[in-house]
């Protein structure tokens, strides 16, 4: 059966049920594509092809004995390295991290493995999904499948990488400023940052806690509604997933944008976004108002304040949860010897955390202490309440955003490196919707004229993701 | 701007040892974006509330009974690098 692995769920799913090909050649064909391609992407930090084998006969025998099958059982996934997986490697991509085997699986990882998940591998990411390149990672830079140059975007760089160069059929990643929409936008794949507390988070290594969440990668709209459907919902896990209902997210697929409003925030189209960016986008939208959407420009003042407010609030409450790698309970032992127990301490993270996040560790703790936390954090703390605000506002008018994902396609490889300040920039358009804890979706918009991705995202108000794919499905037909 | 003294401060309450090459590197790097950090007093923020969750939830309480978690406690003392000797783990052998 020639490449498997370049379907999308729906296709995998029908394939299955038909008979057509087996669980077997299909997680086959994606690790074939990972012992052919992910030499020069990167994108996978271990592969599990026994466990993934065992998985797929598993699941051909539970269909061949007439077994009712979930939605995604016997389709191969990537999993982003910093989600726990029982007995499975969990490294984060830090060197701290680098031989953790967790004892138990995230609540995510269960019910996709109560779906018949077959897990392929886990994927790269930056440090502690610290990073906007996936160049921060003790395993190496994920390369842009379009161009082995560029970057694939992060942190969640490997699962839409993997998606993108066709190594597995969807992926999970996390997102907390960006994480999923940007490496999607530059890989060209459809990745999800859900409604904040939509996706429980217990078992996955906490960034931001008030910013963090989880999400999908897929090929299409359908399959981000399926996994969605999956992983979303209540669990007692995680207190801050509201008892909110789960709809059935395929229901909002191809119903149309007739009399839909549609704002296109201004900030997001200004300076900084590249004019090629802005046009591909708003050829989509203009597509859209054909449809039937009724469009209007609408403004995000607080926009430009957005980064500022993120990189104060995120590294503060990273440094707290950092703090649990110790060296003693979590993380590795150092190798210089300690003259006493708080030398140990600073030999083990002084070894064990890469460049950025001790600089994230450090700008959260700066802002953190005495003299300087009202000035920086609950300053920062207030103007997050402005742009809530925002949203809101601009909610009472329209029911989606529509805007660049990222200002500027991938960019080369090491180009950001050394200047964390521009590599924050990258994230200046998706931060705004985590820090209202609101959906966006992004899809796959056009290419430049270099021939690589363009993302736009669809952001709708809290809960209303449903919203986001029905505007995608509608543009996935163009 | 942030002086070497006063990264080497930081670095202390973080618990993270600097070697002098990191001292000089991250004190640059983080004094600019502290700097940028400054836009924020833009921001006419009188009387406005503190975000510190975004969706309205307030003391969620679990029910009191006790859940006998993911994982046994001898497995979470594997999770550590260091010996574990009468189901706690021994730092001492780690320090000189």
């Amino acid at each position: 059966m020639a490449e498997l692995n370049k379907l999308t769920i729906g296709e995998a799913r029908a394939g299955l049920r038909e008979k057509k090909f087996s669980s077997l050649e299909l997680t086959q064909a994606c690790l074939d594509a990972i012992s052919a391609r992910d030499g020069g992407i990167s994108a996978f930090v271990s592969v599990t092809e026994k466990e993934a084998l065992a998985g797929a006969r598993s699941f051909d025998k539970k269909l061949a004995g007439g077994e009712e099958m979930p939605a995604l059982a016997g389709i191969p996934v990537g999993i982003k390295d910093i989600f726990n997986t029982a007995g499975v490697k969990t490294t984060c991509c830090s060197p701290m991290l680098k031989d953790f085997v967790p004892p138990y699986d995230a609540t995510v990882i269960s019910r996709l493995r109560e779906n018949g998940m077959v897990m392929v591998g886990k994927t790269n990411l930056d440090e502690f999904a610290c990073g906007g390149s996936t160049e921060h990672s003790c395993f190496g830079v994920t390369k842009n499948p379009y161009d082995p140059e560029r970057v694939a975007g992060g942190s969640s760089g490997g699962s839409a990488a993997a998606i993108a160069a066709d190594m597995c059929i969807y992926s999970l990643g996390t997102d907390t400023g960006g994480s999923i929409r940007l490496p999607a936008s530059f890989c060209g794949v459809y990745g999800m940052k859900v409604t904040y507390g939509r996706v429980s988070r217990s078992g996955v290594t906490s960034m931001a806690s008030s910013w963090d969440t989880i999400g999908p990668f897929g090929k299409s709209t359908a399959d981000i509604a399926d996994i969605l459907g999956v992983i979303a919902g209540r669990d007692e896990m995680d207190s801050t997933t509201p008892d909110v209902e789960v709809p059935d997210y395929s229901s909002f697929l191809n119903k149309g944008v007739k009399g839909v409003k549609i704002g296109l925030p201004k900030e997001y189209f200004g300076e900084g976004v590249e004019d090629e960016t802005a046009k591909v986008v708003k050829d989509a939208v203009f597509y859209l108002e054909k449809a039937g959407a009724i469009v209007s420009e609408v403004s995000l003042p607080m926009t430009k304040y957005a980064i500022a407010v993120y990189y104060i609030s995120m590294p503060a409450e990273l440094s707290a949860n950092l703090e649990r790698f110790d060296g003693i309970r979590y993380g590795k032992k150092p190798v210089a010897n300690a003259d006493d127990l708080v030398d140990y301490y600073f030999k083990a993270r002084g070894e064990g955390f890469g460049d950025e996040i001790k600089r994230r560790i450090m700008i959260g703790t700066y802002v953190l202490s005495a003299g300087y936390y009202d000035a920086y954090y609950k300053k920062a703390q207030k103007v997050r309440t402005k742009i809530i605000q925002d949203f809101n506002k601009v909610f009472e008018k329209v029911d989606v955003l529509v805007a660049p994902v990222s200002p500027f396609p991938a960019f080369k490889i090491g180009e950001k490196l050394d200047d964390p300040l521009a590599m924050y920039m990258a994230d200046a358009l998706t931060i705004p919707a985590s820090a209202a804890g609101v959906p966006s979706l992004a899809c796959p918009a056009g290419k430049s004229a270099g021939g690589l991705p363009i993302g736009l995202q669809i952001i709708a108000p809290q809960f209303e993701e449903g919203r986001c794919l029905q505007i995608g499905s509608v543009l996935e037909q163009r | 701007m942030l002086s070497e003294k006063e990264m080497r401060h930081v670095a202390k309450l973080a618990r993270i040892e600097l070697t002098d090459v990191e001292v000089g590197k991250f004190s640059g790097q983080l004094s600019g974006v502290l700097d940028y950090m400054d836009i924020l007093k833009e921001v006419d923020t009188e009387g406005v509330e503190e975000t510190n969750q975004v969706t309205g939830l307030k003391t969620v309480l679990g029910k009191d009974r006790v859940v006998s978690g993911r994982c046994k406690r001898e497995e979470l003392l594997k999770c550590s690098e260091l010996p574990v000797d009468s189901d706690q783990i021994r730092v001492l052998p780690a320090i000189k």
